[in-house]
């Protein structure tokens, strides 16, 4: 059954425009699950929860959360192996 | 930082019977971290492992043989709703852990689908908590946790873990997915326990 | 991070869909695709954010000017108000412009296809947007997805579009089709293998829209042969919750 409450990296790159000087939408990421390299973008990403959950569009392990906080903000990077992020 | 947004009031806020900072919605509004799993009900299982390691086990037609209960409760998300008097039909956690030797005083919620959360033993019993598998007269819709979920609604609703399919009880208190990521290890609604440290 | 633009301009799309027209002090320019947080807050301090495409391109002669076309969503809560609510002199808070993946840049190479399923073309008019102002020769095709002709927005600029030697435009009616349309029904294999850039034409694929028709139209064009490199894609709603 195909699932379709998730958008895609696209829609978690304002959050991460708090954290991050450059964009996430197009870097290149590992998922430490199953090891799969995808574009950000193209993660599933959950919204419609407490917090923002970017999962791998192979293994839906979680690659990155976002709880954005009244004074601060959460980041857990656990699911990622790497970030590869193109030099301006 | 900000403005007010002319004519903007967002959802309409309730009475003084609802949490601070809560307003009332009268959907039922779907959340979720990540993928609806579509477990069938023959092939659902639920256990309870003890401090111990002895793991209990129910399949479906067990806990249909088991007492149900109907149940009528406010619940409050802590995205800032609330849904006042719904209405669940399911087994109380007094039931399901009456038979199980145990002195532990956490529990780990666990998810068909990966989630966890974590309730403290004392939230569980005296007639606080059910695996509920209906809802509003219903078999539970998968996106709202069935076959069956956890129902805490005491605590804010990311306790009720959706698509439940066990409890690992512990003498020391780890955190769920939403208590590691800045959310309140216990989560009262009427203490606004909403993020790690309120 | 969040500023705050103010509205100079409205105009109804659809019944259910409208463009803002914001005026932005500090808009540092934006690349077709991108999009911005919209912010509101109500009286008691109650906030709630989305995000939106940017429907407009960048130009240097309306450096602080962007436009947002927002479709309402059915028990929504941000989007019933920016498309009932909100008026011309209004302040709005935004954040933005985000993304730098769903983009086209006119230096870019290759024909350009663009696929979008209702709301979802709008940022696909803002690369349309941005290939006009650009003067590009780059071929462009839309295949724009839609229930029935009364729910296609941006229908005269379409048309104007469509007037360029380099661009196609192609509606597709999911219910309702106008007199001399014959066919109603989704985008299909028959529909992308007769309207779509083929897979050896080097061209790179947007496609945007609800999530449902976005796995379809990708699975498509990968089953087409279509290197699902050059595919991307943009998905939207259920976005934001109650
Ligand atoms: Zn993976």
């Amino acid at each position: 059954m195909s699932e379709t409450n998730y958008l895609d990296g696209n829609a978690a790159a304002g959050s991460l425009s708090e954290l991050f000087a450059v964009d996430l939408t197009s870097a290149i990421a590992q998922c430490n699950g199953c090891g799969r390299t995808s574009v950000f973008a193209e993660a599933h990403v959950f919204v419609d929860a407490p917090g923002m959950v970017a999962r791998c569009p192979g293994c839906d392990s979680v690659l990155l959360r976002v709880v954005t906080r009244p004074n601060d903000t959460y980041l857990d990077l656990r699911g990622l192996t790497y970030l590869r992020v193109p030099n301006s | 930082m900000g403005i007010v947004s002319p004519g903007f009031t967002g959802r309409r806020r309730g009475g003084t019977e609802l949490p601070p900072g809560q307003y009332l919605t009268r959907d039922f509004p779907v959340l979720s971290a990540g993928p609806t799993p579509h477990v069938l009900p023959e092939h659902w299982e639920f256990t309870v492992t003890s401090e111990t390691g002895e793991v209990y086990r129910w399949d479906w037609a067990a806990l249909m043989a088991l007492p149900a209960e109907e149940i009528t409760k406010d619940i409050h998300c802590v995205t800032r709703w609330s849904k006042l008097e719904t209405t669940w039909k399911g087994v109380s956690l007094d039931t399901l852990l009456a038979d199980v030797e145990t002195g532990a005083d956490y529990v780990m919620a666990h998810s068909y689908g990966g989630y966890t959360t974590n309730v403290p033993m004392d939230d569980l019993l005296d007639g606080q908590s059910w695996i509920a598998y209906e809802y509003d007269g219903e078999p539970l819709d998968p996106e709202h946790g069935g076959p069956a979920r956890l129902l805490v609604p005491h605590l804010y609703f990311w306790k009720s873990a959706k698509w439940v399919r066990g409890l690992v009880l512990s003498d020391t208190e780890d955190l769920g997915f939403w208590e590691t990521a800045g959310y309140h290890e216990y989560g009262d609604p009427w203490k606004e326990q909403r993020y790690a440290g309120d | 991070m969040w500023q705050v633009a103010t509205v100079t301009g409205v105009r109804r799309e659809t019944e259910t869909a409208r463009t803002i027209e914001l005026e932005v002090p500090d808009w540092p320019g934006h690349v077709a695709g991108q999009h911005l947080d919209v912010r509101l807050t109500a009286p008691d301090g109650y906030r709630a954010s989305r995000s939106y495409s940017i429907a407009s391109a960048w130009t240097a002669s309306h450096s602080s000017t962007i436009e947002l076309t927002v479709e309402q969503v059915p028990r929504g809560e941000v989007s019933p108000y920016l498309v009932d609510v909100l008026n011309v002199g209004d302040p709005l808070e935004i954040r933005g412009p985000v993304g730098g993946w769903f983009v086209w840049k006119p230096e870019q190479d290759g024909p350009v296809q663009l696929i979008g399923g209702g709301s979802g073309v709008v940022p696909l008019r803002a690369m349309l947007r941005a290939h006009a102002s650009a003067g590009s020769t780059t071929p462009f095709r839309l295949l724009y997805s839609v229930r029935r002709p009364e729910s296609v927005i941006y229908v005269s600029d379409l048309k104007e579009l469509a007037s360029s030697d380099d661009v196609d435009v192609r509606l597709v009616y999911t219910r309702d089709a106008p007199a001399g349309e014959p066919r109603v029904g989704r985008i299909d294999a028959d529909v992308i293998s007769e309207h779509a850039f083929k897979p050896g034409d080097g061209a790179t694929t947007y496609v945007c829209g609800p999530t449902p028709f976005v796995e379809t139209v990708a699975d498509l064009l990968v089953a087409a042969g279509h290197d699902p490199a050059r595919v991307r894609t943009e998905r939207f709603g259920p976005t934001g919750g109650p």
